[in-house]
């Protein structure tokens, strides 16, 4: 069974996304999996204080985005009558959605469109049209 | 104002007395404590098997990552722990510490204080290894650690209870006193001298109002560690790395402009460090000197990187070791050296006032005869470090702190409250007293900390010395090659 992996925040194209993979997945039988990715650099600058808290809050970071992000995406899943795997992790986010696309072995990634960073996104170039760029895998971006 | 700056002078002179007793052998004071310092540099060197120089490649590996397991993606990484730990060390020392090694002890000094940057990355190894081995991680997730630490349980270990923990609390009390004098008193009182220097002197602007750019600088240390407000942190400490790049590209071109005069100076920097012609003390002189800036420099031995350092996530608590080795070559034998290379080369250090202006003022004069702009940068970029080693140094004084009066928000607060407090003082006093009060505090850490290293060498070494030999093996591996 082929897999598909959903690359998810908390934007509503997120959500269109998970919908549109759902159809797909219904239709096509296809294994879904849900991940986000936390974005971290293992290359950033910190205090002190911020080190020593770390490892508290990247436990947080965890739990915030399972409730937050993840649950509702697999919640959605599930109410078509289907069941979806979730990754949380930290890291790039473009590089780390296809380190997860590779994992799981999925054959094709779907994302929405615009993410729910706004104005930093804005800015710096969206983490879609990076993974657009550099993907190994074929890419939806869902509008 | 004026009865609190006198009572400080005289407790300072007191402590400094104590601290930096230095018998005359041949004609020279040679500050004990000073040798103290080389001597464990040196012995601990040796005692690793010069795993500085074996292990150095290695040390850049686990820096890039190559052994980070990507589970613990989003955790404290060996870059981030190093990172976090030369903001706190790179600062004055490197800038006005060097200015004052080469006015004091010429250029034969830069040598000697390259030397002692080699020996200490030996005993910042021996240091954080220990600081990660025997750290603190509490129920909330939260992890800490540092000599305290190291010094009660590790030597408890040893069966050696009491000399640990007397040791430890020791420890403690140092590092309150050299996180108020050398981590906060100092730095303000140096940043607020570049400021009136740049603004025009005692006549300029801002001149007669050290105390006003003191309270500033306490609001603005306060808003951080008071206040919490972690904007202010985030900006210092992304700004910092970019100022050492422009600190350190700016000092090659220094160096490169004066390219026909590098063979001359590198003919002072030898000669100097064996003959030291002109010099109070002579070749002795240089080194003493040399040594004593390098080690305030880097603060290898004093324990305040094993703090720093113990936050990273590893299983194995040597690599922080390797890691922390790094810490004495970017600070004093890459970042130092540039400093002295750039005095020496411009011949600012023969002027004949040389060694009265002292300081940040003799380096920015370097700077200034090819970069007439510079000075500016040169102010800003001392305010930046002064700022961040504050930051730093708070962070010390308050885990030690928490250590002898129990970690409460109350302690933590009263601990902040002062050291905000000093930051004023330490801009409003001169700089001998103030200079004096924080080298005293902060060497004396070292007494105490590498009283325990020596109780706890077999241990550094047998943890050091298992976890290399894994790697050469191969029973450790690269993450990549998994």
């Amino acid at each position: 069974m082929a897999t598909v992996l959903i690359g998810v925040d908390k934007s509503e194209a997120s959500t269109r996304a998970v919908e549109f993979a759902l159809e797909r997945a219904t239709a096509e039988d296809l294994q879904l999996v849900v991940a986000h990715v936390i974005n971290w650099s293992p290359f950033s600058f910190n205090t002190n204080v911020e080190n020593e808290e770390r490892p508290a809050r990247r436990k947080a970071e965890i739990a915030a985005a399972d409730e937050q992000v993840i649950a509702p995406m697999v919640a959605l899943v599930e109410a078509a009558g289907r069941k979806a795997s979730s990754q949380i992790r930290h890291g790039h986010p473009s590089e780390t959605l296809i380190d997860i696309a590779e994992e799981v072995g999925a054959s094709h990634i779907v994302v929405g469109r615009t993410g729910d960073s706004g104005l930093r996104e804005a800015i710096f170039g969206s983490v879609v049209m990076k993974l657009v760029h550099v993907s190994p895998l074929p890419v939806t971006v869902v509008p | 104002m004026d009865v609190v700056v006198d009572a400080f002078n005289a407790f300072s002179e007191l402590l400094t007395s104590i601290v930096f007793f230095a018998p005359t052998v041949g004609g020279v004071k040679v500050p004990l404590i000073v040798v103290w310092l080389v001597v464990a540099g040196s012995f601990f060197t040796v005692w690793l098997g010069f795993m500085n120089l074996r292990g150095f490649k290695h040390a850049i590996d686990l820096v890039k990552g190559k052994y980070s397991d990507p589970d613990d993606a989003g955790e404290v990484t060996h870059f981030q722990a190093l990172a976090t730990a030369v903001s706190g060390t790179v600062g004055l020392g490197n800038i006005a510490g060097v200015a004052v090694a080469i006015s004091l002890g010429g250029p034969g000094a830069t040598l000697w204080m390259i030397l002692a940057g080699f020996v200490g990355m030996s005993t910042k190894m021996a240091e954080c290894t220990l600081g990660v081995k025997f750290r603190r991680e509490h129920a909330d997730g939260t992890v800490s650690g540092g000599p305290m630490f190291y010094l009660r349980d590790a030597l408890a270990l040893n069966g050696r209870g009491k000399l640990g923990k007397f040791l430890a609390a020791c420890f403690a009390v140092c590092m309150i006193g050299g996180s108020l004098g050398g981590g906060n008193m100092f730095q303000s009182n140096q940043a607020t001298a570049q400021i009136i220097e740049v603004t025009g002197g005692q006549d300029g602007a801002l001149g007669g109002l050290a105390w006003l750019i003191g309270v500033i600088f306490a609001v603005l240390v306060g808003a951080v560690i008071i206040g919490g407000i972690k904007s202010i942190a985030k900006v210092t400490e992304k700004i910092v790395p970019f100022m050492a790049a422009v600190y350190v590209s700016a000092c090659l071109i220094v160096i490169f402009s004066n390219f026909s005069s590098i063979p001359s100076a590198a003919g002072d920097i030898f000669t100097g460090a064996f003959t030291g012609p002109g010099i109070v003390g002579g070749a002795v002189g240089a080194l003493l000197v040399g040594f004593q800036r390098a080690a305030f420099s880097n603060e290898a031995g004093l324990g305040s990187a094993a703090v720093a350092h113990s936050a990273v996530k590893t299983k194995e608590p040597a690599t922080e070791g390797f890691v922390a080795l790094l810490e004495p070559f970017i600070d004093t034998i890459v970042i130092c050296t540039m400093t002295a290379l750039t005095i020496v080369i411009t011949g600012a250090w023969r002027d004949p006032d040389a060694p009265d202006i002292g300081g940040v003022k003799l380096t920015s004069r370097a700077f200034e005869s090819v970069l007439p702009w510079f000075p500016v940068v040169l102010a800003i970029a001392v305010v930046m470090f002064a700022f961040s080693t504050m930051i730093s140094w708070s962070y010390y004084g308050m885990k030690a702190t928490a250590y002898l009066f129990g970690e409460s928000k109350k302690t933590e607060v009263i601990f902040k409250v002062i050291f905000v407090i000093f930051t004023v003082i330490g801009s409003a006093a001169a700089l001998g007293p103030v200079i004096d009060f924080s080298d005293s505090m902060i060497f004396l850490m070292g007494v105490f900390n590498i009283i325990g290293l020596y109780f706890l060498a077999k241990v550094i070494r047998t943890t050091i010395s298992s976890y290399y030999a894994r790697i050469q093996s191969g029973e450790i591996k690269e993450f990549a090659d998994r």
